[in-house]
């Protein structure tokens, strides 16, 4: 077994709503370990998205700790955090978060500018990311002239392009049709083999199945965790072949 | 993320929404224009009054004779001589502050050449007269002393009574001209000296010999001197000195008791000049502040549509933070969008200022003058105007939460 890439301990999250204290996790424990393909399950409000942004530097817990990469991350700053996000963590989103006419080479060019990469290598990697996902030949394409799986695609191209240690997927098929789903599920899987760490949340239990591990989070707490055999995603034929 | 790169990005957001960038730079570009234009026609007409007092002779006054009271009627300055030829060497002897004194009598008649005649002002006074109105001769020699002392028939002429008695190139050194049936020989032609300050012509005017003039023109009241007297002071600051001076030494001549007022009056035109060039200022000052008024417009205009703007873009900006910008890699490039948009303006704002000073100044014949430091200062406070009302908005955008920006719909 790898060294965990992450590991919290006992996380707390707590919102102020007003007078209201609301406790969105109540001492969540785990660690990932490098390489692995984790689906977090749990219904709307179980606290899963919290989690979710925790790991993903994009919030810092009330209280416990979180070490990313052997580094205690859960008392940075927001700065630090971004750079944090910048070169471990690349993100997936439901709704891909593309920037609209922007074309799909400069949407994957993005984290690079922040990281400060000049631009012929930005252009290179870009490419190279691009092609990964099997866009090659649509890197002028604005999103609007892509389809929903392959704008799925340049997100992720644009989440793998800063060679990132975790890739962090929210609902990433959650606007995909079945076939289409398969597909991205299939590339998550690819990445995973290269010894990308993919952790993403879901409410499918037949996305998970796709998973090593499926740990499932129920009002603030940890609820289940189960290592599991990965169901392999068979390509549609045309999509094999590269 | 570098300079260069955070402005490549702030230009291609602006000119994502074109029509939107370019009514929001309006605001500057009119506000600048405005300043630009204001300045340039204040500018102008300082300019012009400070020529039109420079031509009329340096550190300059002028002795107007006396005040008349005849039978409850009274009459203003120069309505009666007061002043006598003694008067004059005694300012001349006695007047530290003074440098030179010169009288001047002044009728209007015709001058009549071999072909043309022209009615203009025949003015008797001393070569001294010259100086202190800082007036060269472009043609030919001035007349001397002793032509004064001879009662010399010489005459020295405008340029405005060359062009109407002998043509406009016509050299006239030498040619005998008649005023009141005297011959007299012109000796030298004026430099052309432009406008007086009310608009009257210098250079409508003919020169002779004093005591020429008392015994051709005038004629009788000898003891007087029928005109007045020009005053060139040592310096511009020993022009309230001099004014003094004269003050004082007139009123004792004239025995002038306490209390009683001058038979006479000295105008300090170096005052005049410099009360001329306050009140162009202050017009200066009223049209910028107007116009920057509207510069204060254009500042909120922008700072308006960045706050459109950041609202509209809150999920692009939660996704640029979730890929690694950090909050002053957020403020930077909404500040430098502000500040392409204010400068951008500026530099337009500029451009036109200048071409409605121009076309101002050919239409309505305004004399403008356009400074290079107001440019500056224009472009420079444009920007200015993006970083003030750019930071609010870039500040807002720099400390949005990137969970709260990438949910936002």
């Amino acid at each position: 077994m790898a060294a965990p890439l992450l590991e919290v301990q006992n996380l707390v999250k707590t919102y102020h709503m007003g007078d209201m204290e609301v406790q969105a996790l109540r001492g969540v424990s785990l660690s990932i370990e490098e390489g692995g393909f984790v689906a977090i399950m749990g219904s709307s409000g179980s606290g899963k998205s919290t989690l979710m942004n925790i790991l993903g530097c994009l919030d810092r817990p009330t209280s416990g700790r979180y070490l990313l990469a052997g580094d205690d991350v859960s008392t940075l700053d927001k700065a630090e955090l971004a750079t944090v996000r910048n070169r471990l963590i690349g993100f997936v989103f439901q709704s891909f978060n593309l920037l609209t006419r922007t074309s799909a080479q400069e949407n994957v060019e993005l984290p690079l500018l922040y990281a400060n990469v000049p631009a012929r290598e930005r252009a290179a990697r870009a490419r190279e990311a691009l092609e990964r996902v099997g866009l090659g030949d649509r890197m002028d394409h604005h999103p609007s002239q892509l389809s929903g799986g392959q704008q799925q695609r340049v997100a992720i191209a644009r989440a793998l392009v800063t060679k990132p240690r975790l890739i962090l997927a929210d609902e990433p098929t959650g606007n995909l049709d079945s076939k289409t789903t398969i597909e991205i599920i299939a590339l998550f899987q690819a990445l995973v083999r290269d010894g990308i760490t993919v952790a993403i949340v879901t409410h499918e239990p037949e996305v998970a199945e796709f998973a090593s591990r499926v740990i499932v989070v129920r009002d603030g707490l940890v609820q289940s965790d189960a290592r599991q055999e990965p169901r392999p995603a068979h390509l549609p034929a045309k999509e094999a072949a590269p | 993320m570098s300079l260069l790169q955070t402005f490549r990005i702030a230009v291609r957001a602006l000119l994502r929404n074109k029509m939107r960038s370019l009514l929001t730079m309006l605001g500057v570009v009119i506000g600048v224009g405005a300043v630009i234009a204001m300045v340039a026609i204040g500018e102008g007409a300082k300019a012009r009054v400070e020529a039109s007092f420079a031509s009329m002779g340096a550190n300059l006054l002028i002795i107007l004779p006396g005040t008349s009271t005849s039978g409850g009627a009274h009459g203003g300055f120069g309505s009666q001589p007061t002043l006598t030829w003694a008067d004059l060497r005694a300012i001349r002897a006695e007047c530290s502050a003074v440098r030179r004194a010169a009288a001047a009598l002044r009728a209007n008649a015709q001058v009549i050449s071999d072909e043309q005649n022209w009615t203009t002002s025949i003015t008797g006074t001393s070569p001294d007269y010259f100086s202190i109105r800082a007036w060269s001769v472009a043609r030919g020699v001035q007349f001397t002393d002793t032509d004064v002392e001879g009662g010399a028939k010489v005459v020295s002429l405008g340029q405005t009574v060359v062009e109407k008695l002998f043509g406009a190139s016509a050299d006239p050194i030498g040619q005998t001209v008649r005023i009141k049936g005297v011959p007299f020989v012109v000796v030298s032609v004026l430099a052309k000296k432009g406008q007086s300050p009310t608009g009257q012509d210098y250079d409508d005017a003919v020169f002779i010999p004093q005591t020429t003039y008392m015994a051709k023109i005038q004629g009788g009241m000898a003891q007087y001197l029928a005109g007045v007297i020009f005053v060139g002071a040592n310096s511009a600051d020993d022009t309230a000195r001099a004014q003094r001076q004269i003050t004082g030494l007139l009123r004792d001549r004239h025995r002038i008791a306490l209390g009683v007022d001058d038979d006479f009056s000295v105008r300090n035109l170096t005052e005049m000049a410099s009360a001329q060039q306050e009140g162009t200022k202050t017009l200066t000052t009223l049209l910028a502040s107007i116009a920057a008024v509207s510069l204060l417009v254009g500042g909120i205009g922008i700072m308006n549509i960045m706050l459109v703007s950041v609202t509209e873009r809150t999920r692009e900006i939660g996704l640029r933070m979730a890929v690694g910008a950090r909050p002053q890699d957020i403020l930077a490039q909404f500040l430098v969008e502000a500040l392409t948009l204010s400068v951008a303006g500026g530099v337009i704002g500029v451009g036109l200022g200048l071409l409605a000073a121009s076309r101002l100044a050919a239409q309505f014949g305004w004399p403008t003058l356009v400074q290079p430091d107001i440019i500056g200062i224009a472009v420079g406070f444009s920007a200015l105007v993006g970083v003030v009302f750019g930071a609010y908005p870039a500040r807002k955008a720099s400390q949005l939460d990137p969970i709260e920006a990438l949910r936002y719909e």
